[in-house]
């Protein structure tokens, strides 16, 4: 039953309060008798700490601590994997140093500044080995990993690419590569640990997947998950590096436990660039073969990654190229380089990101080759079917996408000649390319509760990492109930709520939107049922489909007198609250079908003809996601993910010293992102799909495919503006010049 | 960031006096100083806050300007005698920087800037002759993107990054200075150093040395000037070249001309070279091309900062453009 909340442009419901300074976040909640933690990380990239002095950093008046390898009590799960995405932590129980900047001390000190200054006063002597911190196109050791992403094969093959290129009439094959990067989320990785006793804590984190930090600290230390409490009510951004719970959370409780008091952590931005995890460098080289028309006769892409020595990440770039085009004979490889450095993680849209940009590109240089419009090439070649997978679409509106993407850029006016559109010391250029990204779902659980009061409290311990999920789950609850949305409060962050997956993988609409969907439509029935048993109320033995249910008030249908109110009924109840739990699981009719949103990125470029500086003029992203949910904070998800495109394309470089392998863009002013100006008005359209298939919601999920496809648009685009074709992000100007 | 004792003096001569002692540093706005502190690049003793002293005045005169030590940035860049005679310098400063750093930077700041040497700033990185004399430099041999290609020496190849200094080295500004040996005007040009063998030393101030004021001259070019520069992104970033020119036309013929370039060298760069070709010649695109074709000959680039050759070029003649009436 629907009360069209769900669809409507909700503003946030937790705005007010950040705007406003009042959303408290993990480095800011008020704990009495706080310590301030600060840790010390390594110079070398490579080899053993062989000594570390502290005593001058003890000295510093006001510190309570310094710990390290020497002093830390021993945590035997300290390098258990408890599943695949779980990370191998350095929580300083060895001397061995994997990577620069690995944690090797922790200063505790009762204000900041003290832990501060007597962080600098910890000096250490090391063992430095050579090491390699750069994945280069030849000359490393490469090795297929067991998986390429959560869903996917290492090494997938159809038909026969060999026989197919070689009889082609034209073929493309080129290699292309992504740098690294990191996420720098606004907030900063920080975290407020208290314990209760020696087996019981508390951490105020800021994370994407509270339940991991729980199993994480747990394993750790040994102690049952169920005295571990994780809360993170708000989220200053995530983007994936607040997926998994990383050293610094360890060390933290680590700090408290030593210290025996509360313990407050914040990373510095320098450090965000080593102890949370990156995107990975690739290299991938891709191969098409066609015929004179433009249709595909094999694809092959080989992706190669870095990872790091004692742990294992692969983005999983060549998995797009499985099922995003009609093709019969395609191959798709990952292989993997150990270097020394911090292992990689998810960065949104891990493997999609990264795999459009050069299948996007390759596509592009084909529809060069051809001469054909890159937007024929595409629709020549669309995929009726996930040929990967051999599945029915459960919906795909593809089509409409690049139809109405096309129109609004005005795509037609485009002249296919390099530097023949200009405007004064510009060169302008169009570029297109196809945007997706799965629409994932996994069990999730959420708890709704209707008080005497009159007002509904839903629960689902999940995360909002600036998303809207508190804004979007009310909306669902409100509509599932048939109750004004004011009436509905949505509480999420805790770990003693019900469990639910990582905010990560764009599926929390999905998981937990569907968890929160049936617990509202169980507590419905569950109200009624009551009605109907009560022989105080009005309804007492009716049919339960011969009531209806809206706005808190409840009806036997044709008899408006016959009423009862859903507060009067939990009073009478003798309670203060009546309430009903639900686990979803995945939806079983998922299996059979191939699940994934659509889009289309058209972008002008301009590049200045001297000095070859190149700016977005404007961009159009066309997507269809399945149901909307809340077109304002929808959009807000496409908007900063076409950002993210421009960063992705032009700026973002996480640089390595080839000798140390320390980051050397290290801070805000060398990592760019996009400022205002490098960011024109965006045009998101959202287009109209109705999915029955992909969960109990019919949302397929948004947070990512904003920024897939969008960088090789905006490289397609510079091509058209200069002639030039740069295959290695970002496009800055001294590789046009 | 360490321990460290703070004054703020309300007269210039306490200034003066509390600069004298060894590990003292003054402070302006702290946009760079306070950075630079809590990397642990620098560990002052004392802070010598000068942020109550009267220097926040823009003086117009018939021969010039005069600029307080403590004008901010934003003020200066918005002033309208700057805004209508020294247009070059205005588009400078608001080229720089984000307007939250341009309302706390000051003038005097702004001239004693420090590199943004990545390895200057990451103190876990040993070799620094600029941090540490005698340590060596890691940028040598490292990611040098960013660094200068001129002036540079087998010691440090840092870049001076101020956008500010390039303006006012094509506007012939001085710099007006005082200390315990009393009061110096020292050429914009002469103010700041070549790394040469000691990379630690950095302008012609000495310790305990105040910036009072800047002056800029009233010319027959400054009025016809702009700076052109080129970045990594649309705003917020530091030039990869940039350029000031300032031209005084005689119909279409160029009596006196000034080019200078930032983003490309270890100091401020002025380049007469370019300047000679251009007088006496019209001006046009050739002419400019031509002239900016000289810049750049004393270059030393590292493997991934050659392209600032070309692009140092470029900046000239788009800057020349805009001051000859050719854009
Ligand atoms: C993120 C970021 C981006 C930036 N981008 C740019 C850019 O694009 N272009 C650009 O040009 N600049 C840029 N800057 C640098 C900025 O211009 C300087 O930080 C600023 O001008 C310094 O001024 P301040 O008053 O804050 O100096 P402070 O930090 O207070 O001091 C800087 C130095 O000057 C000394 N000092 C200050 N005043 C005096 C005086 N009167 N006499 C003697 N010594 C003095 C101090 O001792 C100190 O050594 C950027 C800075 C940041 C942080
Ligand atoms: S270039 Fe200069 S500042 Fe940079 S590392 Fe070398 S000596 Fe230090």
């Amino acid at each position: 039953m629907t009360f069209g909340n769900v669809g409507r442009p909700v503003s946030r419901v937790d705005g007010p309060l950040k705007v406003t300074g009042k959303a408290q976040y993990a480095a800011e909640i008020p704990v009495a008798n706080v310590a301030h933690a600060v840790l010390v990380t390594s110079a070398v990239g490579r080899g053993h700490l062989r000594s570390i002095d502290t005593r001058r950093a003890e000295q510093v008046p006001g510190v309570l601590h310094v710990i390290t390898s020497g002093n830390v009590p021993p945590l035997p799960g300290a390098k258990k994997k408890t599943d695949p995405n779980d990370r191998i932590l350095q929580v300083l129980q060895e001397d061995e140093i994997h990577y620069p900047d690995q944690p090797i001390a922790i200063v505790v000190a009762s204000t900041l500044e003290s832990a501060q200054e007597a962080a600098f006063l910890v000096s250490a002597t090391y063992a430095a080995d050579e090491l390699h911190a750069d994945l280069m196109p030849i000359g490393q050791d490469r090795y297929k990993p067991k998986k390429a992403g959560p869903s996917g094969d290492a090494d997938t093959k159809r038909g026969d690419v060999e026989a197919a290129v070689n009889g082609a009439a034209v073929r493309i094959d080129q290699t292309y590569s992504t740098p690294v990067q990191n996420h720098n989320p606004m907030e900063p990785h920080a975290l407020t640990v208290v314990w209760q006793g020696e087996d019981h804590v508390t951490l105020y984190d800021t994370s994407q997947g509270i339940f991991a930090v729980r199993k994480k600290v747990s394993a750790l230390f040994g102690i049952p998950a169920a005295n571990v409490r994780v809360i993170s009510r708000f989220v200053g951004g995530g983007f994936g590096c607040k997926g998994s719970p990383w050293s610094h959370v360890g060390l933290a409780a680590i700090a408290a436990r030593v210290a025996q008091r509360p313990v407050k952590l914040a990373l510095t931005r320098q450090q965000m660039f080593s102890l949370v995890g990156h995107r990975p460098k690739t290299i991938q080289h891709l191969v098409l073969a066609a015929d004179r028309k433009g249709k595909l006769l094999a694809v092959q892409h080989e992706s190669v990654s870095e990872t790091s020595r004692f742990d294992e990440f692969v983005e999983p770039a060549a998995v797009v190229t499985r099922m995003l085009y009609s093709c019969p004979n395609v191959r798709t490889t990952h292989r993997l380089v150990k270097l020394d450095i911090p292992t990689p993680t998810f960065m949104r849209a891990p493997g999609e990101s990264t795999g459009t940009f050069a299948l996007e590109s390759a596509m592009d240089e084909l529809a060069v080759e051809l001469k054909l419009d890159p937007l024929q090439l595409r629709l020549e070649n669309y995929a009726e079917r996930d040929e990967g997978e051999d599945k029915p679409w459960s919906s795909k509106s593809l089509r409409e996408c690049y139809e109405q993407g096309a129109a609004r850029f005005g795509w037609s006016r485009r002249n296919a000649t390099p530097r023949a559109m200009r405007d004064g010391c510009w060169l302008v250029g169009y570029g297109m390319a196809t945007a997706t990204y799965p629409a994932r779902q996994s069990g999730s659980s959420a708890v709704a509760k209707f008080r005497r009061d009159g007002s509904l409290l839903v629960q689902a311990g999940s995360q909002d990492i600036g998303t809207g999920t508190y804004t979007i789950m009310a909306q669902i609850a409100a509509d599932a109930l048939g109750v004004p949305l004011e009436t509905v409060t949505f509480e999420l962050g805790d770990t003693i709520m019900p469990e639910t997956p990582v905010s990560g993988g764009s599926q929390t609409a999905s998981s937990t939107g569907s968890a929160v969907r049936l617990a509202a439509l169980a507590l419905r029935e569950k109200l009624i049922a009551t009605a109907l048993a009560d022989p105080q109320s009005a309804l007492h033995g009716l049919k339960a489909d011969a009531v209806l249910l809206s706005g808190g008030q409840l009806t036997a249908q044709g008899q408006p007198g016959k009423q009862d109110s859903l507060s009067a009924l939990v009073a009478r109840s003798g309670g203060s609250e009546i309430s009903a739990q639900i686990s979803s699981v995945e939806k079983l009719e998922r299996a059979q079908y191939s699940l994934h949103s659509f889009g289309a990125q058209f972008v002008e470029v301009r590049v200045d003809e001297d000095t070859a500086e190149v700016r977005v003029a404007r961009a159009v992203g066309a997507f269809a996601a399945g149901k909307i949910l809340n077109p304002k904070t929808a959009r807000s998800q496409f908007y900063g993910g076409m950002v993210w495109g421009i960063g992705f394309a032009l700026e973002e470089h996480s640089v390595r010293d080839a000798r140390s392998g320390r980051v050397v863009t290290r801070d805000l002013a060398d990592y760019h992102v996009p400022v205002h100006a490098d960011v024109p008005e965006l045009v998101v359209l959202m287009v109209d799909e109705h999915d029955p298939h992909v969960n109990e919601i019919g949302a397929k999920g948004i947070g990512e495919i904003g920024i897939t496809g969008i960088s090789a648009a905006i490289a397609n685009a510079v091509y058209n503006a200069t002639g030039k074709r740069v295959r290695d992000l970002p496009i800055t100007l001294d590789k046009l010049i | 960031m360490r321990n460290f004792d703070y004054q703020k003096p309300a007269q210039e001569s306490e200034a003066i006096r509390s600069g004298q002692t060894t590990g003292a540093r003054f402070i302006a706005g702290g946009t760079l100083l306070v950075d630079l502190l809590r990397l642990d690049v620098e560990q002052p003793e004392l802070l010598v806050d000068l942020s109550a002293l009267p220097w926040r005045q823009i003086e117009v005169a018939a021969d010039g300007v005069r600029i307080g030590a403590l004008v901010s940035n934003s003020d200066l860049a918005e002033h309208p005698a700057i805004l209508a005679g020294f247009p070059a310098l205005s588009q400078a400063l608001l080229s720089g920087a984000s307007p939250q750093l341009r309302n706390m930077a000051t003038v005097g700041g702004n001239l004693l800037q420090r590199t943004r040497c990545a390895y200057f700033r990451d103190v876990a990185v040993s070799a620094c002759n600029k941090r540490k004399a005698g340590s060596g430099c890691a940028a040598l041999a490292g990611y040098s993107r960013m660094h200068a290609v001129l002036g540079v020496s087998d010691q440090c190849i840092a870049l001076h990054p101020s956008d500010m200094c390039v303006a006012l080295l094509a506007m012939d500004a001085v710099v007006h200075t005082r200390g315990p040996d009393g009061e110096r005007s020292i050429f914009l040009a002469d103010f700041h150093t070549l790394p040469g063998a000691h990379p630690e030393i950095e302008s012609a101030l000495k310790h305990g040395e105040l910036v009072t004021h800047v002056s800029l001259p009233k010319t027959s070019f400054s009025a016809r000037s702009a700076y052109v520069k080129a970045r990594d992104r649309a705003s917020y970033a530091f030039a990869l070249a940039s350029s000031a020119a300032a031209i005084d036309l005689d119909g279409q013929i160029i009596r006196q001309a000034r080019v200078a370039l930032g983003g490309v060298g270890t100091k401020p760069w002025r380049c007469m070279e370019v300047e000679q070709a251009l007088v006496g010649r019209p001006a046009t695109r050739e002419v400019f091309q031509a002239a900016a074709a000289l810049a750049m000959s004393d270059a030393r680039t590292t493997e991934h900062n050659g392209f600032k050759v070309q692009l140092a070029r470029r900046v000239i003649v788009r800057a020349l453009e805009r001051v000859g009436g050719v854009l």
